[in-house]
């Protein structure tokens, strides 16, 4: 099959069929920014830091690069006023959670983000689901996952499964982009005191 | 019941049914949805069964439970028919009334028909009533004459006869071209139009393919949906099953909420007698197509109402939309080409195949065809479901229809489109409803959720509800749907609580901007919808809470305060008597004082502080008048001055 033939940021790049812009732009050394990718696991399109303009027959849009298949002649523009005001705008919002995270930190220098827009809620955990989908998809052990939703929604790890796979493991702490111990902590947490042990300390 | 082979014996059985059924036999029906229920037509039902048996008319007399009629402010509501007596509001205690007199003794018990509220008007006929003589309603009229778990009713009105046309007269292509010829346009929100959604479906490589029934309502104060599947379930399965044939689908579902229990029984029967029939199934009227459809129920996730994110849930997993760029009829449930539409969707296609396209493009306006069923509830005389065609003012629909504004009050709002909608203004009344009309100004159509505000009705706090809703609700995959209504909801309350601040109104139409642009889905990306139309429609009072920490509505707690105009009171001591927090200081012909730390705003002295008195008044953004010194208060009444 031929190549998909199309431009990042002026310059022409080829894609072969299947492969997202993000993709095609870290072959061809472009970078764009992201918080909940990674090149073990299956696009989740959850952060969409990765953001970028799309031009194509006259007509411009916003996408997310991470799940956005790469096509025939579109144009794609990785900054732009708006692509990094709307940047700017969601490291604000993560940097309410994780003030500290390095990765955040790096980040919002470069987007002009204040850490201190929100009132803060540190709770670390930004949802990229690395851990989540590194356990799931890498390991096969679903010992972490995402519990309830909307704003309520955090990561737990699932005891009577961490109790055995994670001791061993702990590939998933590395992965975190906000605070390696925080999952430590997360397990730890889960393993002590299990919900419903009846210490009345949950 | 044998099972029908041929769209001849289709008809041959409905012309006996017909034929067992006197025209002029008195029939009975009795609304039996969801509302009525609540409101005790189940009770109604044993009792109107026990009376027929008792004063031995059970020959002369037929008694149909049919689903909803949509006039639910005035349920449980009875139809006597042929002469089409209506009885609203029918206690237990009315039955053996009713039944003597009116079905014996053929007079009209006065005090059970309709009253119109405006005119003072008695009503008889249900055609005559104003609430339904301005209704158009093409696909939910049915519902009065249909008991849903009889087949019988639903083939003796021609049911499963477009079916059956589909089948045998027609190709699956023609079929597809009549749809998309009708414009029908996806009831459930989006307006994508469904002969365009098929056709991607069918001409996709797969042969594997399905058809979906989205019956996820979850609008507040909506259900449309809810009242046509369990009021009309087979008119729904009839449309599902001429789009797979349409489609080439032979697989279906029918996704309906748990919290439906009655939409889920009805739909289930109706499935396994149109089976018994061979309506469903292999080989469905002699003609060699099979289909088989299942009920899945959904666990009340207001997201799942999203496409990818109820195909997401039907396979097992979390209902989280997908962020893939690729429609769901190409690569949907389990991957496969899938065709999802709305409850009431499904149920116009039925209509469209037995008359005709270009019957079903006589109604509506240029873009938007057919009729549209709308929820009307809010601030509004008569609560209920209508049906009107595409194109009807607003204002129609509120007040030939809806009967206005309850308890003098002036009409404010009317937010359409469920909570990622928007609220439309009184100038806007004039405003034909259709799915283009409606974006265009600021709002949607949703599903048909229609909730009417009136002057009291806080817009800020509207919004905010609305927030509240939408962050519950969020899958909580995405940031900018996630954590930007987190920040928008926290901004809301704090502008309702009067510690709003300079530049609130710009960081929620950044954090707006970065939803519309940014959120994953269709509800991240309309998350903002309830804060853009109503600041764009009603600014004053954003700035109102912000600057000045006044509420126009009076309707924010903590930006008012409940004072007693001291040349008003009279010292009848209903307040102070009826106060639950004793925060009224007064005695007798003494001047009522609200002790104002004391006070949680309740709001129980303004409601019963007598009209001719109208003494507790309600204040905002200005400072509560000092207390009348208590040496003043003692009230001296004329001619008791000597």
């Amino acid at each position: 099959m031929s190549d998909i033939v199309f431009s990042i940021d002026g310059k022409e790049v080829k894609a072969k069929e299947g492969q997202t812009v993000l993709e095609v732009a870290r072959e061809n050394g472009i970078s764009i920014p992201t918080l909940c990718w990674h090149e073990l696991l299956e696009p989740f399109g959850a952060c969409r830091l990765c953001i970028v303009e799309v031009e194509s027959r006259g007509s411009s849009r916003l996408v997310v690069s991470c799940v956005y298949p790469a096509e025939k002649n579109i144009s794609v523009k990785t900054r732009s006023e708006k692509v990094d005001r709307i940047r700017k705008m969601i490291l604000e919002l993560q940097l309410a959670h994780a003030p500290d995270a390095f990765i955040l930190q790096d980040y919002a220098k470069e987007y002009g983000a204040d850490r201190n827009r929100f009132e803060k809620e540190p709770s670390f955990c930004i949802h990229c689901g690395l851990c989540v989908r590194y356990c799931n998809e890498v390991k096969k052990a679903n010992a972490v996952g995402f519990v309830d939703r909307g704003i309520r929604k955090e990561i737990s790890f699932i005891p009577e499964i961490a109790a055995k796979e994670c001791w061993g493991c702990k590939e998933c702490f590395p992965l975190c982009p906000t605070e390696a111990l925080q999952a430590a902590y997360v397990l730890v947490e889960a393993l002590a005191f299990p919900p419903g042990d009846g210490d009345g300390s949950k | 019941m044998p099972r029908i082979n041929s769209p001849a014996e289709l008809e041959a059985l409905r012309k006996e049914i017909v034929s067992k059924r006197d025209p002029n036999k008195t029939c009975i029906t009795l609304c039996s949805g969801s509302a009525c229920h609540a409101s005790g037509s189940k009770e109604v039902a044993a009792k109107i069964d026990e009376e027929i048996e008792k004063q031995g008319l059970a020959t002369k007399v037929d008694f149909r439970k049919t689903g909803c009629h949509g006039f639910c402010e005035r349920g449980p509501i009875i139809v006597i028919r042929p002469d089409e007596i209506c009885y609203f509001q029918i206690k237990p205690e009315d039955v053996p009334e009713i039944i003597s007199e009116t079905i014996v003794g053929k007079k009209i018990a006065d005090r059970l028909v309709y009253n119109d509220p405006v005119t003072k008007e008695k009503i008889v006929r249900e055609s005559e009533i104003p609430f339904y003589k301005n209704q158009g309603r093409i696909v939910f009229g049915s519902n009065v004459s249909v008991d849903p778990k009889n087949i019988d009713d639903y083939l003796a009105i021609g049911g499963y006869s477009a079916l059956a046309k589909a089948l045998t007269a027609m190709t699956p292509d023609s079929v597809l071209q009549e749809v998309k010829k009708a414009n029908l346009r996806g009831r459930g929100g989006g307006g994508f139009p469904a002969g365009v959604k098929w056709e991607g479906s069918r001409n996709a490589k797969d042969p594997i393919k399905y058809v979906i029934v989205n019956a996820d309502e979850g609008d507040p104060g909506a259900y449309m949906d809810r009242s046509l599947l369990e009021g009309n379930p087979h008119a729904v399965l009839e449309g599902l099953t001429i789009g797979a044939f349409a489609v080439g689908a032979h697989e279906g579902y029918i996704y309906v909420r748990q919290e439906y229990p009655l939409a889920v029984e009805n739909v289930n029967i109706a499935i396994k007698t149109a089976e018994e029939l061979g309506l469903q199934g292999k080989n469905i009227l002699g003609s060699g197509f099979d289909f088989v459809v299942k009920v899945h129920r959904g666990a009340g996730a207001f997201v799942c109402g999203e496409s990818t994110a109820l195909m997401t849930a039907i396979e097992g997993r979390a209902g989280e939309p997908r962020p893939k760029y690729i429609r769901s009829n190409i690569v949907g449930l389990w991957g496969k080409p899938s065709v999802l539409n709305n409850v009431e969707t499904w149920a116009n296609v039925p209509l469209i195949i037995n008359n005709g396209a270009d019957w079903f493009t006589k109604y509506g306006t240029e873009t938007s065809k057919g009729t549209k069923i709308f929820s009307l509830v809010g601030k509004i005389t008569n609560t209920g479901l209508v049906e009107v065609p595409m194109g009807t003012p607003l204002k129609e629909i509120i007040y030939d229809i809806g009967g206005g504004i309850p308890n003098g009050k002036k009409f404010k709002a009317v937010q359409t489109g469920g909570p990622s909608g928007g609220c439309l203004p009184e100038n806007l009344l004039d405003l034909p409803v259709g799915f283009d009309e409606l974006t265009k100004a600021g709002s949607m159509m949703g599903s048909g959720g229609m909730i009417v505000m009136d002057e009291d009705t806080c817009m800020v706090d509207v919004a905010r509800y609305f927030m509240e809703f939408l962050t519950d609700e969020s899958c909580g995959k995405c940031v900018p749907c996630r954590e930007g209504m987190r920040q928008m909801l926290k901004i809301l309350t704090n502008i309702t609580k009067g510690k709003g601040k300079e530049g609130d109104i710009e960081t929620l139409e950044q954090l707006s901007e970065t939803a519309i642009e940014a959120a994953l889905c269709a509800l991240g990306k309309s998350s903002p919808n309830p804060f853009l139309s109503t600041l764009k429609y009603f600014r004053d009072e954003y700035e109102a809470h912000v600057k000045e920490k006044r509420c126009p509505a009076l309707s924010c707690k903590e930006l008012i305060a409940f004072y007693i105009d001291p040349a008003k009171c009279n010292a009848c001591t209903t307040c102070a008597r009826k106060c639950p927090s004793e925060a009224i200081i007064g005695g007798k012909n003494l001047i009522h004082i609200v002790d104002q730390a004391k006070c949680t705003k309740c709001g129980t002295c303004f409601e019963v502080c007598p009209p001719k008195f109208r003494a507790v008044t309600k204040i905002s953004g200005v400072p509560v008048p000092p207390p009348v010194p208590e040496e003043s208060r003692k009230i001296v009444r004329e001619g008791k001055q000597k």
